[in-house]
């Protein structure tokens, strides 16, 4: 049987919140919760999406850190900043792609989702995939996600010119490859309104 | 320098040299028991009685060579470990060690205002001659006693040295 992954499938979030409430249960963490719950433009939709840390293969919060602090183990997990060494700079939070880094102010430290390293290293599933009621946040082999599931997971982000390739996967339709992310490309209703508006005009 | 850069300041966790507190204070844990339990066992090992420890017996002298108020050096239980073998005032024998416990000087037998002492000349430390404890002066530990015994008409080192050398 292959090694367990985490699957994150946006379009079955139903924005509950039950993983942002299950992460701040945490001993580790108590009260605070990794992960974000991100509304997907608000204005035209409901649809949320839980945002937690992709795990890059090179990752960009690490790279940044002046301070050393952001470690990756050999399991591929990016850890949060060693309260030791974080010095609270928030470049880690600029640096990633993903908008995954927290900083908390009381602490005076950057903490982000670990992938529950206390319990996905001893073989448990992370807090949030253990309560997800609709699959959105899915932890379980390849050969299980494809009894139930129709859709392709991707690890390959391309933004601007560079690649990133994560430990986490996202659930995107039949046949898709890689993601390419075009913030410019978004067009929001509020926007065509706009542009109707000015055309009337 | 990019390189430089990554291998100084890896971020791999296992190429990091991080210590963590907790990695620290089992440290320092169990070195400090490790230290307690050696200088345990170190005072245990101490405390085990050495008072006597045996050699083999040898014949220092008649009984007749030695008359009440004198001494005679002899070496015990080797060639080279002098000791000093005293009849004292009312006729009792006894046997020290010579070598003063301060600088290893021979100690001397002297009477000294009717009390009979161990004398060392070379610092004026002085030995009693009950149990070799110091008197006075600089030694900083007691005279070990050689212990002897009078078979008829001879005097012999039975082996056995008493005191901490």
């Amino acid at each position: 049987m292959s090694e367990r992954q985490f699957y994150i499938d946006p379009s079955r979030c139903i924005g509950c919140n039950a993983c942002v409430q299950a992460c701040a249960e945490c001993d580790t963490h108590p009260g605070v919760s990794m992960i974000h719950l991100e509304q997907v433009q608000r204005a035209d939709t409901v649809q949320t999406t839980p945002i937690i840390c992709m795990h890059c293969d090179e990752p960009a919060c690490a790279m940044v850190c002046p301070a050393d602090a952001i470690k990756k183990t050999p399991d591929g997990v990016v850890q949060s900043s060693l309260k030791p060494r974080c010095i609270g700079c928030t470049n880690c939070l600029f640096a990633c792609p993903f908008g995954v880094p927290k900083y908390d102010v009381e602490v005076d430290q950057m903490m982000k989702c670990d992938m529950c390293y206390d319990r996905t290293s001893i073989g448990l599933k992370p807090m949030c995939a253990t309560v997800c009621p609709s699959g959105a946040l899915f932890y379980g082999t390849p050969e299980e996600l494809a009894a139930e599931r129709s859709g392709t997971p991707i690890n390959e982000f391309i933004f601007g010119n560079k690649t990133i390739t994560t430990k986490v996967h996202l659930m995107m339709p039949q046949g898709t490859k890689q993601l390419t992310v075009r913030p410019d490309a978004v067009v929001r209703r509020s926007d065509l309104l706009t542009a109707v508006r000015q055309v009337e005009r | 320098m990019n390189d430089k850069l990554k291998e100084d300041f890896p971020i791999d966790w296992e190429d990091d040299h991080f210590v963590t507190r907790r990695e620290f204070f089992k440290f320092l844990t169990l070195a400090s028991g490790g230290v307690a339990v050696g200088t345990a066992a170190l005072a245990a090992y101490a405390q085990i009685p050495r008072e006597e420890i045996k050699f083999e017996a040898a014949k220092i002298c008649s009984t007749e060579d030695l008359k009440p108020g004198s001494a005679l050096a002899f070496s015990y239980p080797r060639p080279g470990d002098l000791c000093i073998l005293v009849r004292k005032q009312d006729g009792e024998y006894v046997a020290f060690k010579r070598r003063c416990t301060h600088l290893s000087c021979p100690v001397e037998y002297e009477v000294k205002n009717e009390r009979e002492l161990l004398y060392c000349p070379c610092h004026n430390g002085a030995f009693s001659l009950e149990d070799g404890s110091v008197v006075q002066g600089p030694p900083p530990h007691p005279l070990p006693q050689v212990k002897i015994e009078v078979r008829g008409s001879e005097i012999w080192a039975t082996g056995a040295i008493k005191g901490d050398h």
